[in-house]
C-alpha cells in the first residue's frame, strides 16, 4: 500500500515538475478569504460559471445532431426531439440551463450591486461583469434563433425591423444582420456562428478574466454599515482583515458554492425531465400567417414595452435608452467607487433595484398574455352571453350579430371573453351616450380604427341599439349638456363678480 | 545579451545613463521593432479583404437585389376583394428552404387597379391578417391595424403598410420583390416614404359622409 502511495506521489511530482500548474492552482484555490465570506449570499458567481460550462457541454452534444441550415434546422430539431434517444432531454437541459443561467447572472448582479462589491478595487471586475451579462443575453437571443421555428423567424423579423430604424445606415445594417436581403440560410448560418463560436469564445475569455480578477483582489468582505471604502486605505484594511480572520477558500467557504451549484444543476435536470424541451413551434414558413410570434421569457418585457411606446418616441427610445442604461452600468463603479457599501446606508441603490425589478416584472407579466394584441378568432369562437340576448328586440339581436360579424370581439370582450385591446363592452352604455358610441364606431379615435367604411347605416343602427342594452344594473349615460339645452327654465344667473 | 531586451519603460523612470540608453538601442531591439511594424503591415493587408468579406452582404450590388416575379393570374383576384398570394422570393439562396416562401396581400380595386401589400407590419415586421368583414388588417404582435387601402388605422405602426410595385402583363400579375420590407428596406414603394412620419396621422373622418 505504502509503495502504491509512494509511486502515486512520484507520478504527481514528475507531472508537476514539467507542467508546473497544479501547485499555483492549489494555492489559488486555498487562498485566504475573510471568514464572513463563507455565506450563502456569495454562491451565485460560481453557480453562473458552472452553468456556463454546463451550457458549453450540452451545446456541443446538441451540435452533434443539429443542422445549422434554414432548410434543415427545424427538421433536425424534430429528429432530436423524437428520433435520437435522449435528444429531447439534451435539448431540454440546454434550454432550461439557459433560463437558469440568465436568472443566476441577474441575481449575481443584484447581489454584487446591493453589497457594494463593485467599489474599489473591483471596478474592472464589475465592468467585465456587465459585458458578461450582455453576452449572456446575446446567447439567449441567438439561441432562440437556433430553435428555428415560427417564433425564431418572426423574432428575426422584429430584430431586423428594429435595426432598420437606425438613421442613415439602417438598410446596410439589416443586410449585415440577415446576411441576405431576406431571412434565410445566410441568417441561420451567421446566428449559428455567433451562438457557437463568437459569443461563447468571448464569454469564456471574459469569465476567465472576471474570475482571475476576483482572485487577485480577493472576494469582497461582508459589508458593514459605516465601514467606508477609501482608495488610500482599503487594500491595507482588506489584507488586515484577511490576515486576522482569514479562512482558506477551499474548503472552508467553497463547500457552500459546491452545494448550491449541485442544487442548481439538479433543478435544471428536474425542469428538463418534467417539463421537457422548448418547442419548436410550427415550421419557419413565412406564408403561414396564422401565428402570434412571441420572444422567449428573457425578452418578453421588451416585447411589452414596444407595444406601449407612442410611435413618435419608439425609434429614439429603442436606441437611446439601451445606450444610457449600459453606459450607466459601466460607469457606476467609476462614479461610486468609494464610500459606503452596506445596503442600509444606500437607500437609492435599494430603491433602484426595487423599481427596476418591479418594472421588468410587470412588463414581463404583461408580455405573457399580451392584452394589446387582438384575439384573432374571438369573433367566431367567443359567444355572446345568453342573458344579453334575453328580452331583446329583433333589431337589438341583429346588432349582436353585427358585433360578432364585424370582428368587434377581437378587441372588445363581452362576458369575459374576447380581446382586451379596447374596453370591455358589458356596461358600455352606462358611461357612453348613444351619440358618443356612434361617433366612436364610425370615426374611431383613441386606439380604435374608424368603421365608417365597414358598416352600412342599418348595421350601425342595429349595433348601436344592441350596445345601448349593455349597461349592467346601472342607469344609462346621459349627456349633461343636452339636458341643459332641453330645459325650459334658464339657469339662475350667477352673480357676476363686479368691480370693487 | 538578455539585458538589451529589458523593458525600456521601467528603466526610463530613473534618469537613464547614456550607456543604458545605448543598450536599449541595440540592433536586436531595432530589429524587433521593425518586425512588429512588418506584422502590423501584413495584418492590415490581411484585414482589408476580411472586413470586405464580412461586410459583403451590406455592400454594393448585393444590397440592391430584386426582380419582377409573377404571383398569379388576375382571375384569382376578384374585383373588390383582398386575397393572400404566395411566391418564392426572387432573391432566395440555395439553403433558404421554406423561408424563401413569401406572402403578400393583393387588393383588386378595379379591373386594372390593384394594391399589393407586404404581409410585414410596418411596426416590427410581424405578419398582418386581413379581416374582410371589418375591412382591417390586424397585426398579432402589438395590435397594429390598417384600413383596406393599407393606411394606418391604429396601434403602434408609424406609417401605412409596405406596398409592392406591380404590373399586369396579359392576365398575369407580377410584383417587384427583393428585400424583406422594413422601414429602411421598403418593398419597392411607389413613392419613397419617410422613415418617421412627423405629421399627425391623418384621420379618416373626411373620407366618408358623416
Amino acid at each position: 500500500m505504502a509503495s502504491l502511495k509512494q509511486s502515486a506521489i512520484a507520478v504527481y511530482e514528475w507531472v508537476e515538475s514539467r507542467l508546473g500548474i497544479i501547485q499555483p492552482l492549489t494555492d489559488a484555490a486555498t487562498h485566504p478569504t475573510p471568514a464572513s465570506n463563507a455565506s450563502w449570499w456569495y454562491v451565485f458567481g460560481s453557480a453562473a460559471t458552472v452553468l456556463l460550462v454546463f451550457q458549453v457541454v450540452t451545446g456541443i452534444l446538441l451540435a452533434l445532431v443539429y443542422s445549422p441550415s434554414a432548410n434543415e434546422a427545424w427538421t433536425s430539431l424534430g429528429i432530436l426531439n423524437h428520433t435520437i434517444p435522449l435528444g429531447w432531454y439534451l435539448r431540454a437541459l440546454h434550454g432550461w440551463g439557459s433560463d437558469f443561467m440568465i436568472a443566476i447572472v441577474l441575481i449575481h448582479l443584484v447581489q454584487v450591486f446591493l453589497f457594494g462589491a463593485f467599489k474599489f478595487p473591483r471596478e474592472l471586475t464589475w465592468i467585465l461583469g456587465v459585458f458578461l451579462l450582455l453576452l449572456t443575453l446575446g446567447m439567449a437571443f441567438t439561441g432562440q434563433v437556433m430553435r428555428f421555428d415560427q417564433d425564431a423567424y418572426w423574432g428575426l423579423g422584429i430584430g431586423a425591423s428594429i435595426v432598420s430604424r437606425v438613421p442613415f445606415i439602417g438598410a446596410p445594417l439589416v443586410h449585415l444582420l440577415l446576411g441576405a436581403p431576406i431571412i434565410g440560410g445566410a441568417t441561420v448560418s451567421r446566428f449559428f456562428t455567433l451562438h457557437v463560436f463568437v459569443i461563447p469564445g468571448m464569454l469564456l475569455g471574459f469569465a476567465f478574466l472576471h474570475i482571475f480578477m476576483t482572485l487577485k483582489h480577493g472576494v469582497s468582505e461582508w459589508p458593514m454599515p459605516g465601514r467606508l471604502v477609501r482608495k488610500s486605505t482599503y487594500v491595507a484594511e482588506y489584507h488586515d482583515l484577511t490576515a486576522k480572520t482569514g479562512i482558506p477558500f477551499v474548503p472552508d467557504a467553497a463547500w457552500k458554492d459546491a452545494v448550491f451549484a449541485a442544487a442548481i444543476i439538479l433543478a435544471v435536470m428536474a425542469c428538463a425531465f418534467f417539463f421537457g424541451p422548448f418547442g419548436p413551434t410550427g415550421t419557419p414558413d413565412p406564408t403561414i400567417i396564422q401565428t402570434a410570434p412571441k420572444p422567449d421569457f428573457a425578452f418578453l418585457w421588451i416585447y411589452a414595452v414596444l407595444a406601449f411606446l407612442p410611435n413618435s418616441l419608439e425609434t429614439p427610445v429603442l436606441f437611446v435608452v439601451p445606450v444610457v442604461v449600459i453606459v450607466g452600468m459601466l460607469l457606476l463603479p467609476l462614479v461610486a467607487g468609494q464610500g459606503e457599501r452596506h445596503w442600509s446606508r444606500r437607500p437609492i441603490a435599494v430603491l433602484m433595484v426595487a423599481v427596476i425589478a418591479l418594472t421588468l416584472g410587470i412588463f414581463t407579466h404583461l408580455g405573457t398574455y399580451t392584452p394589446w394584441s387582438p384575439v384573432m378568432d374571438a369573433w367566431t369562437a367567443d359567444p355572446i352571453p345568453v342573458e344579453y340576448l334575453h328580452n331583446r328586440t329583433p333589431l337589438e339581436r341583429q346588432g349582436a350579430l353585427v358585433l360578432q360579424d364585424k370582428q368587434c370581439r377581437n378587441c372588445h370582450s363581452i362576458g369575459g371573453s374576447g380581446g382586451q385591446r379596447g374596453p370591455a363592452l358589458d356596461s358600455i352604455a352606462s358611461h357612453m351616450t348613444e351619440d358618443q358610441i356612434i361617433r366612436q364606431i364610425l370615426q374611431g379615435g383613441g386606439n380604435m380604427p374608424a368603421y365608417g367604411n365597414a358598416l352600412n347605416p342599418s348595421e350601425t343602427k342595429a349595433l348601436m341599439r344592441f350596445l345601448m342594452t349593455l349597461r349592467g344594473d346601472q342607469a344609462p349615460a346621459i349627456d349633461a349638456s343636452r339636458t341643459l339645452a332641453n330645459t325650459d327654465q334658464p339657469q339662475a344667473a350667477q352673480p357676476a363678480p363686479g368691480p370693487k | 545579451m538578455s539585458d538589451s531586451i529589458d523593458n525600456p519603460q521601467t528603466a526610463s523612470t530613473e534618469a537613464p545613463t547614456p550607456e543604458a540608453k545605448a543598450a536599449a538601442h541595440t540592433r536586436r531591439a531595432f530589429l524587433f521593432k521593425l518586425s512588429v511594424a512588418l506584422n502590423a503591415a501584413v495584418g492590415a493587408v490581411l484585414a482589408v479583404p476580411l472586413v470586405g468579406y464580412l461586410l459583403g452582404p451590406a455592400l454594393g450590388k448585393n444590397a440592391k437585389l430584386g426582380a419582377w416575379i409573377p404571383i398569379g393570374d388576375l382571375a384569382e383576384f376578384p374585383v373588390g376583394e383582398t386575397r393572400l398570394a404566395e411566391f418564392r422570393s426572387p432573391v432566395a439562396s440555395f439553403d433558404d428552404g421554406d423561408t424563401a416562401k413569401t406572402a403578400c396581400w393583393v387588393r383588386r380595386i378595379s379591373q386594372q387597379k390593384l394594391q399589393v401589400f407586404a404581409i410585414n407590419c410596418a411596426h416590427l415586421g410581424c405578419p398582418v391578417r386581413w379581416f374582410a368583414q371589418s375591412k382591417l388588417f390586424l397585426c398579432p404582435c402589438h395590435g397594429g391595424a390598417y384600413y383596406e387601402d393599407g393606411s394606418r388605422a391604429s396601434g403602434p405602426p408609424e406609417r401605412s403598410l409596405f406596398e409592392y410595385r406591380y404590373q399586369v402583363i396579359g392576365t398575369t400579375l407580377s410584383i417587384h420583390a427583393g428585400d424583406m420590407p422594413t422601414l429602411s428596406t421598403q418593398a419597392s414603394c411607389n413613392q419613397p416614404k419617410p422613415l418617421i412620419q412627423i405629421a399627425p396621422t391623418t384621420t379618416r373622418s373626411d373620407e366618408w359622409p358623416a
